[in-house]
């Protein structure tokens, strides 16, 4: 894994650099390798530019987006796209930690309903405007997410995750016990989001709310992944010795993409709170950790765009599943079996490695 | 789901050929059910019995034919105790499927979850779940079928009142049902000047209650326990207090344990404990005048026959919202939404597995203190006080 992303960081400064085309990329996998054939030395860096993960496929993205509606016959669909939106962004942030810096996290559910409690408790209870709320509630869970990184990120492996893991059952025993303020296991009520003397509810209005953060999420974190930080995640993810001995502040970083991604996890619980309009421990459980993780390795470590396919995978599949009714939780597993055996590196790198193969 | 069944293939293929030969059967659109419940996960106790109710039902409505003569049908999805999932499946049930009415919701959370969705898009909504906050304040579309957590609390502070047992020590666990009840039993302790001088929390998978209970025998003043819960727990609980020697101190709990597993549990510890139970689980000693005692000895043979299985009193939440549904349909002389929801408001003197349903534009359960039956475990069996 390592050699692969050092690879790939090599080839994508060179395709910058060089008037090449940024057809090695596993970063790109939308990268149309048909970019401008034959065309000169000018047209050839546009194309690159334009077929490149960050401009291209952000485009693809928010082009997809925009276009979706169009297909979605009813407000059940709108309903399924939001949640596979508000997923995609914490996969998102959580692929910069697991993908990219090679850390695990067993507790971002604990993020993601923080994130949602805050909005819900202090729009509720306090009268708070929702976006400021949405905001407190993203500065408390980075205030909180660098207090925890710098003792937990010095462990590794098995250590990490159970510590991150406890992090998360904490939250969660918090939420369900502390009934005045959350409404314990029966869950609260949030008020819906006012942005000025507009008051948003509906799923189509959400949709576009969701959509539109989602594709600023991936936009931001493809910078972040081409950024020098980026390199120097990967490096530590490839080997925490090396990268040291060439002067990167291994713990820095660690707990800055440990903040990185638990702000985005708080955002997202924040707008599903709002979206939702009701909140309940379920969202701070194990098992929603264990899901956000499984979306990841299924759309494929170290690859944001892999992260929107697994969300958007395993929030509609589920749905798609239902009518086996009984066998649905056999299907599923079935399903996810499969994929890690056969495609161990995930859905996303896997067939834009054989894409390529076809192409190139 | 019911889609896939081969009785409904066969239904279908027996609808196509009637078509053939029955233009004007064409009309005759199926009335439609949509149902989200808890029918797996943690709160699968209360999701499986509703959902081979709903099933049962349904089928033997069908065919005895069906209602205003049109057939039923069924759509269930598991909601696995989600709210996240009981959203999606509600907006699924009314988009996709375009149910007449929705029947579900096993727990609070799923519930409470929907209920902006049901207001927003009106259609009725029957929930199953137990607590007050879904019909307190009203809400126009949704109305609940079970006893609230509250009721079972003053049905029993009523009978420690009667005993003059004024100082109450709680104890229970920390899971979601627990804790709803507990809210409540403090919630309305004042109102029935009761005083709340303990309370003691263990968590799901204690195997040992004796250091909670022992703190409350050593509360000086203790008159009697509440307890709230469901399950194991709840069963040694009741072991400890009579392993403890705690008899003196009267052991009430919620209608939480009301199931036969509690009894045989706690290994005879549980002799003595009184708590509120539906009817349905003491039909047999109902006098022959009551009005519940039929249609729960009813409910409980066609239960018993189609499944195998003892009855639980959630299954008979589901019982009372199928019925209740379709009485107001057949009163509404169809499927017309505002319409049914007009008529479930007027429900009157329905007897269900519950209680008598009284429903009223202020009241969305419709359900009194009476429904709930004050019952004492003795020779391991539940004992009708009163």
């Amino acid at each position: 894994m390592g050699d692969r992303a050092q690879k790939s960081l090599f080839d994508l400064s060179v395709a910058r650099k060089v008037q090449g085309t940024a057809k090695h990329s596993p970063h790109a996998p939308l990268s149309a390798t048909e970019a401008a054939p034959g065309g000169d030395g000018a047209v050839r860096t546009v194309g690159a530019w334009l077929f490149s993960a960050r401009t291209g496929g952000v485009l693809l993205l928010a082009a997809i987006v925009a276009i979706l509606p169009l297909f979605l016959p009813n407000k059940f669909y709108f309903d399924v796209a939001i949640k596979t939106a508000l997923h995609a962004i914490v996969c998102v942030g959580l692929n910069l930690l697991i993908g990219y810096a090679g850390q695990i996290s067993l507790g971002h559910a604990g993020f993601f309903a923080l994130g949602g409690y805050a909005s819900a408790i202090l729009t509720a209870r306090f009268g708070w405007p929702g976006l400021v709320a949405m905001l407190a509630g993203a500065v408390g869970v980075g205030v909180l997410a660098f207090l925890v990184a710098r003792p937990i990120l010095r462990l590794k492996g098995h250590y990490l995750a159970m510590a991150t893991l406890g992090l998360g059952i904490i939250i969660s025993i918090i939420i369900n016990r502390e009934i005045p303020l959350t409404g314990g296991p029966d869950g609260m009520s949030v008020p819906a989001l006012w942005v000025g003397p507009w008051r948003l509810t509906g799923p189509i209005t959400w949709y576009w709310i969701s959509g539109v953060t989602l594709v600023l999420a991936v936009w931001l974190a493809l910078n972040l992944v081409e950024s020098p930080m980026g390199r120097a995640l990967r490096a530590l993810h490839g080997s925490e010795v090396a990268a040291e001995t060439t002067g990167i502040d291994v713990t820095r970083y660690k707990v800055l993409v440990f903040v990185v991604s638990a702000v985005f996890a708080s955002i997202a619980g924040s707008l599903f709170a709002h979206a939702e309009r009701f909140m309940t421990p379920v969202e701070a459980g194990f098992l929603r950790s264990i899901e956000f993780v499984t979306m990841v390795v299924l759309g494929g470590m170290a690859s944001i765009f892999g992260s929107v396919v697994g969300a958007a995978i395993l929030t509609a599949l589920p749905q798609v599943l239902a009518v086996f009714h009984d066998f649905k939780h056999l299907a599923l597993g079935a399903i996810l079996i499969a994929v890690m055996i056969f495609m161990p590196k995930g859905l996303v790198p896997t067939l834009a490695a054989l894409w390529r193969r076809r192409v190139g | 789901m019911m889609r896939l069944s081969r009785r409904h293939v066969l239904a279908i293929l027996a609808a196509g050929t009637a078509l053939v030969f029955a233009p004007e059967a064409q009309a005759q659109k199926p009335i439609k059910i949509g149902s989200f419940l808890s029918i797996t996960g943690p709160a699968s106790f209360l999701g499986d019995p509703e959902a081979k109710t709903l099933r049962l039902y349904v089928d033997k409505i069908n065919k005895e034919g069906g209602i205003l003569g049109r057939q039923l049908e069924l759509v269930i999805y598991d909601s696995a105790g989600d709210a996240k999932q009981a959203t999606t499946f509600a907006r699924r049930l009314i988009e996709e499927d375009e149910v007449d009415i929705i029947i579900g919701g096993s727990t609070t959370g799923e519930t409470m979850a929907v209920v902006p969705i049901v207001m927003e898009e009106e259609i009725p909504f029957i929930s199953l779940a137990g607590a007050n906050v879904i019909v307190e304040p009203v809400k126009k579309w949704v109305f609940k079928m079970p006893h609230s957590d509250r009721m079972a609390v003053e049905k029993a502070y009523e009978d420690m009142k009667k005993r003059n047992l004024t100082n109450v020590a709680i104890i229970g666990g920390s899971g979601g049902y627990d804790q709803s009840c507990r809210k409540e039993a403090h919630a309305v302790a004042p109102k029935w000047g009761i005083k709340i001088v303990a309370d003691e929390t263990y968590a799901p998978t204690d195997t040992d209650m004796s250091p909670q209970l022992t703190k409350i025998k050593n509360t000086p003043g203790v008159q009697a326990i509440f307890g709230c819960g469901f399950g194991a727990p709840t069963s040694i609980t009741a072991r400890n207090w009579s392993q403890l020697g705690m008899t003196n101190i009267s052991f009430y709990f919620n209608h939480g344990v009301a199931s036969q597993q509690f009894i045989d549990g706690a290994g005879g510890g549980a002799e003595g404990i009184r708590l509120p139970v539906p009817a349905l689980l003491v039909a047999e000693q109902l006098p022959p005048g009551d009005p519940q005692r039929e249609v729960s000895l009813n409910y409980i043979k066609a239960y018993r026959e189609a499944y195998n299985q003892p009855v639980s009193g959630f299954g008979g939440h589901a019982y009372d919202g199928l019925h209740i549904a379709l009485e107001a349909i057949k009163r509404a002389g169809g499927t017309d939404k505002a319409k049914v929801r007009d008529e479930i408001e007027k429900t009157t003197r329905f007897i269900g597995t519950d209680g008598i349903y009284n429903m009223s534009p202020e009241d969305h359960m419709g359900l009194s203190l009476d429904s709930f039956k004050m019952v004492e475990v003795r020779n391991n069996t539940w004992k009708l006080i009163e």
